[in-house]
């Protein structure tokens, strides 16, 4: 296996179709993390905050961002191995919160891919925009990427 | 719930929870995020790969610690941003549970800006797991 393929820096991959958040899939992710608030669940008191519909927490974004990673990391010419993948970062900035409904376009950007010791380290950023096109999250993500050798 | 007012000062303690962590957990958490990698349900597959054995989702950690944050707020659009290192994994044991322990400190407080950076401190056994967890979040004018 060769080393991650630096020349997918600066490549936009916008293939993977759009997420529909739903209200089932919130309130599960809710439950898996702890998020206790009625907002996740109860539309009524998400209404009562001023919100369309139930609201996602703040880290729901890594299911749509992870979604449309993978068109970039299962690309065999990326010479991404996932078996020797570990998660080294992640961030998100919200413009505003995911509401169930919202269908969520992704663009993916290789930002960067810099190799030490023999670990590779890729950054992607992930931006999510909703159905009219307005910007709702950027995730940021970078894998740690094993060589052969270490 | 709250929301943090510019009145609010570095050094200030928000909160502190714990919360547990088992199997059934991560068996959840993998179904809610779709992340079925084997290292967060395998003992066997997890040691081949010179892992100590099962091991947290880092997300679902992440994730705890910002669900701890945006219940403690009153509006979950005020949490601006959130970002992470994963520098230590987090061994789940079977039977039995691992206690993640959350703190919420203002790190900064930009009043310019209407923001605050509060870290949330994440450890187990008195070690921290997570690196440079900061999250900014939406200052609200003081209340009269």
């Amino acid at each position: 296996m060769s080393a991650v393929n630096a020349d997918f820096v600066g490549r936009v991959f916008t293939g993977t179709p759009p997420y529909v958040a739903s209200r089932a899939k919130i309130a599960e992710f809710a439950a898996a993390v702890g998020a206790g608030s009625a907002v996740h669940t109860d539309p009524v008191a998400a209404q009562a905050l001023g919100y369309g519909d139930v609201v996602a927490p703040g880290t729901f974004a890594v299911i749509v961002a992870q979604r449309a990673e993978a068109e970039y990391i299962e690309d065999p010419d990326a010479a991404i191995d996932f078996s020797r993948v570990v998660h080294a970062n992640e961030g998100f900035t919200h413009r505003r919160p995911i509401v169930a409904g919202d269908l969520l376009h992704t663009a993916v950007h290789v930002d960067s891919i810099t190799e030490r010791a023999g670990i590779a380290m890729v950054t992607t950023r992930t931006a999510i925009s909703d159905g009219a096109g307005e910007p709702v999250c950027e995730v940021t993500s970078t894998l740690a990427v094993r060589g052969e050798d270490s | 719930m709250t929301s943090l007012t510019a009145a609010v000062e570095q050094g200030t303690e928000l909160f502190r929870v714990a919360r547990a962590v088992n199997r059934d957990r991560l068996v959840r958490y993998a179904g809610a995020s779709g992340d079925f990698n084997p290292i967060h349900y395998n003992d066997r597959f997890a040691t081949e790969v010179g892992l100590p054995g099962v091991i947290a989702h880092g997300m679902l950690t992440m994730g705890l610690a910002c669900a701890a944050l945006t219940d403690w707020l009153e509006d979950p659009a005020d949490l601006l941003s959130y970002g992470v290192r994963f520098t230590r994994p987090v061994p789940v044991p079977d039977p039995g549970e691992v206690t993640l322990e959350i703190g919420a400190v203002i790190g900064a407080v930009d009043t310019a800006a209407g923001t605050a950076r509060v870290d949330l401190l994440v450890s187990v056994g008195g070690t921290s797991v997570l690196g440079k967890s900061q999250a900014h979040v939406r200052l609200h004018p003081p209340s009269a």
